[in-house]
């Protein structure tokens, strides 16, 4: 019985966790309608962008052993960066790489910062949390950075009359995604990310570069959070030094909802989005359900805690 | 015989479908030292566990001094007289000495602790042991693990305790600590404590203990006193089986000159190492916990970096590279700590087995989780280690069965000259048997190996040469014909 109920938990346990949310939504009649049409999916896969693609990078990281606590001003930063960027006339391509770029850089100091001076990442990434928030602040002036129009915008709006196209972001998202999923599971790369967090000194032991891997796990991770960025300043339109506060721990939520572990060397692609998904429907559910603010972020502090027990179930015992 | 202080009368108990013990029985005098004996899985800690508290059995009567003896759980245990001494130190690190051995039982008033009646006793525990001299008041950390050790028996003391269980308390412990501790038992004895003794060391056991219980597959196999039986006696009894020849003989030739370390120093803990292992060699070091012998091995595989000396790998000078480079030349590690550094507890089996060669099982940095799988299923089956499949998590094995992993790495590489840190620590002698036959058999087959092991009966038994490391300095290289244990242990210990 319990071994039984363990091996479906391990199998599909966030997937479940989707379920049992989404039809708890669809329970009440006057919300039930719009609740499950499909231009509200819609509106909560475009809600979910932001915190996905920066979950595919705290994946990387938690797998690796490691916490990112910066994202959030990553976010605000490349995201101001970029409006300046739009500011001077360069073309969405450029920016968003130009953002990706910052990203990338930022995740660069993080990593060697972490593997150079051995230092914990969780002190690192929240001295990177002021650093990166106050470079954004100085950057925009300690205001909005307003531009006229970038076909950046479109990328995440879900006001598109004729129906049944996703935002680019959307698809976006889901490519990644697979990318990364197969890059954790069925490349080198990844079974070296998944020896490093589990055993660091068995991964040293065995040959694999440990230093370099760190480097380059917060460095991809940059990435992806850069990206965030753009979408960010997609769905704002304007670049705000002051977004995405604590947007980390929302992502890192999501990842564990997903099944990984803060120990390193357990974590699926498919879990943290499936963890950001469950996030984003408590919120829009709520919202329709006329719930005060406060309400869900009580509930989704349960949630976070109910996961992670249940995890800790399925692994016997063992977090 | 004097009436039984600890009397087991048809203890079993059994987990689901899988019956751990079946109809035990165990009887300890008053002040007597009793060997528990058996491989790993015989139903020790099981046992154990029923003994203080920890599960309830399912049949079967316990006495304790002639009353009926049925813990509710470990506490009550503890408070009708039977204390736990666990493999591993359960210290509070950063607590001091006095606060740990008083940890759960502080002289206090109201809640305030009464410091001068604390060190009193705590003081008293450490007397009765013979280590009045400790510190009372640094930080428990700050001790060697035998020193911990002692420690926590000081805190199982305060108990007052009729019986005294100790699991692998020697597991840890270098060859003097092992004998200081020999003394702290016949103190406890002298003092009239009772003590279950449980060790893979048999030879321990022979020397320490009155009587024995051997347990196989759940039961009990054998009882009696210590001086009647021998060493071949007991591990028949434990495994089934004679063990005609524990250590494999099979010929072998040495070739030429495959590794070469000269003048290699890591200071503090080597010095000046120069040692050349042949194809085909088994080189043993012997020595004391802490005289370098690790930290030789590690110096010459690049975990270390050497302040000076060099090494050479069949012939070529390799300078001091990393753990990377040296697989890619042929060398292989195993690590005497298997659980931190050696294995990768939460991965499965193919992924520890195949950690040093990912890139061979695909192109362009892709794995090809097939031909992977396969490999590692290729170890399993010929080590027959006992697993549901090579995708299920290492650290869900058996201490034996881990091993066995660690060494399939090494095989599956395949690694020319091996470096192997105490490769039967913790395991059981089934295993054991296993592992020398290997390391025999990998020699024949032109391999050479540089084993490093404490328990100087395996050295003897395996190894073609022997060095002896005294405090960062290899002393003394000679063909095992010319070694005795005892000579061994003199030039281990620096009395020659």
């Amino acid at each position: 019985m319990i071994p039984a109920l363990r091996r479906i938990l391990g199998k599909a346990g966030p997937f479940i966790g989707l379920v049992l949310v989404i039809g708890l939504f669809a329970i009440p009649e006057e919300t039930r309608v719009h609740f499950l049409s499909y231009h509200n999916f819609k509106i909560i896969l475009t809600q979910t962008v932001i915190v996905s693609i920066g979950a595919l990078g705290m994946t990387l990281i938690i797998v690796s052993g490691a916490i990112d606590l910066s994202v959030g001003s990553t976010v605000a930063l490349t995201g101001v960066i970029a409006a300046l960027l739009i500011v001077r006339g360069w073309g969405p391509a450029a920016t968003t790489l130009a953002a990706i770029g910052v990203g990338a850089l930022i995740g660069l100091l993080n990593g060697s910062a972490v593997a150079g001076l051995r230092m914990p990442s969780f002190i690192i990434t929240l001295g990177m949390l002021g650093i990166g928030r106050g470079t954004a602040k100085w950057l925009a002036d300690n205001q909005t950075v307003s531009y006229e129009s970038s076909p950046i915008n479109r990328w995440m709006t879900t006001a598109n009359p004729s129906g049944a196209a996703l935002p680019a972001g959307v698809w976006v998202a889901v490519a990644l995604a697979v990318a990364t999923s197969l890059l954790l599971r069925k490349t080198v790369f990844g079974r070296h990310v998944f020896a490093l967090g589990s055993n660091e000194a068995a991964a040293r032991l065995c040959g694999v570069p440990t230093v370099r891997l760190k480097i380059v796990v917060f460095a991809l991770a940059g990435c992806f959070f850069g990206l965030s960025g753009v979408f960010q300043l997609s769905r704002l339109r304007l670049g705000d030094p002051t977004v995405a506060v604590g947007l980390e721990l929302d992502i890192i939520a999501a990842v564990i909802i997903g099944g990984a572990s803060l120990n390193g060397g357990a974590g699926t692609v498919l879990g943290s989005i499936i963890g950001a998904l469950i996030m984003s429907v408590l919120r829009n559910g709520s919202q329709q359900m006329g719930w005060p603010n406060y309400f869900q972020e009580i509930i989704i502090g349960l949630v976070i805690i109910v996961a992670v027990f249940l995890d800790r179930f399925r692994r016997g015992g063992r977090a | 015989m004097s009436p039984a202080r600890l009397r087991l009368d048809g203890i079993s108990k059994s987990f689901g479908a899988t019956q751990a013990l079946r109809s035990v029985s165990l009887e300890v005098a008053p002040a007597e030292v009793h060997a528990l004996i058996g491989e790993n899985g015989a139903g020790k800690s099981t046992l154990l566990k029923i003994l203080s508290g920890a599960h309830p059995s399912d049949s079967g009567a316990m006495e304790l001094d002639g009353r009926p003896y049925r813990p509710a759980g470990p506490l009550d245990a503890r408070e009708r007289g039977v204390a736990m001494i666990y493999q591993e130190v359960n210290l509070a690190p950063h607590l001091s000495v006095r606060e740990n051995i008083l940890l759960g039982l502080e002289s206090a008033t109201l809640g305030w602790i009464d410091a001068e009646a604390s060190r009193r006793r705590a003081r008293g525990a450490l007397d009765a042991l013979g280590y009045g001299h400790f510190p009372l008041e640094r930080e428990a950390g700050a001790f060697s693990i035998a020193e911990q050790q002692v420690i926590e028996i000081a805190r199982a003391l305060l108990a007052q305790p009729r019986v005294l269980i100790m699991d692998e308390p020697t597991s840890s412990l270098t060859q003097s600590d092992t004998e200081k501790l020999f003394g702290v038992i016949g103190r406890l004895r002298a003092q009239g404590v009772s003590i279950i003794y449980v060790s893979h060391f048999l030879e321990e056991c022979r020397r320490t203990c009155d009587r024995y219980t051997v347990l196989k597959d759940g039961e009990t196999v054998g009882a009696g006193e210590m001086k009647d039986a021998g060493l071949d006696a007991l591990v028949a009894l434990m495994t089934g089986r004679p063990v005609a020849d524990l250590y494999p003989r099979i010929s072998r030739r040495l070739g030429p000159v495959v590794l070469e370390a000269r003048a290699l120093s890591c200071p503090p803990r080597l010095k000046a190492a120069t040692l050349s292992v042949r194809e085909g060699e088994i080189l043993g070091l012997a020595g004391l916990v802490g005289a370098g012998r690790t930290d030789f091995l590690r110096t010459v595989f690049g975990l270390d970096q050497a302040a000076a000396g060099d090494v050479a790998v069949f012939g070529r000078p390799a300078g001091h590279e990393t753990p990377r480079r040296r697989w890619g030349e042929g060398v292989g590690f195993l690590s005497e700590n298997r659980k931190e550094e050696g294995l990768m507890l939460n991965q499965p089996i193919q992924d520890n087995i195949t950690l040093t060669k990912l890139e061979a099982f695909g192109r362009m940095g892709w794995i090809r989780g097939r031909r992977q799988a396969a490999a590692a299923r290729r170890w399993t089956d010929e080590l027959a280690v006992k697993c549901r499949g090579v995708g299920q998590n290492v650290g869900e094995l058996s201490g034996g069965n881990q091993q066995r992993i660690a060494f399939a790495r090494l095989l599956e590489h395949p690694a020319r000259i091996l470096l192997l840190d105490e490769p039967t620590r913790g395991i059981d002698v089934g295993s054991k048997a296993q592992i020398y036959e290997l390391i025999g058999r990998l020699a024949a087959s032109g391999k050479s190996v540089v084993l490093v092991s404490s328990y100087l009966p395996e050295l003897l038994g395996l190894c073609d040469t022997i060095g002896v490391m005294r405090r960062g300095e290899l002393v003394a290289v000679r063909p095992r014909g010319e070694w005795s244990e005892s000579e061994l242990l003199r030039s281990a210990v620096g009395d020659e």
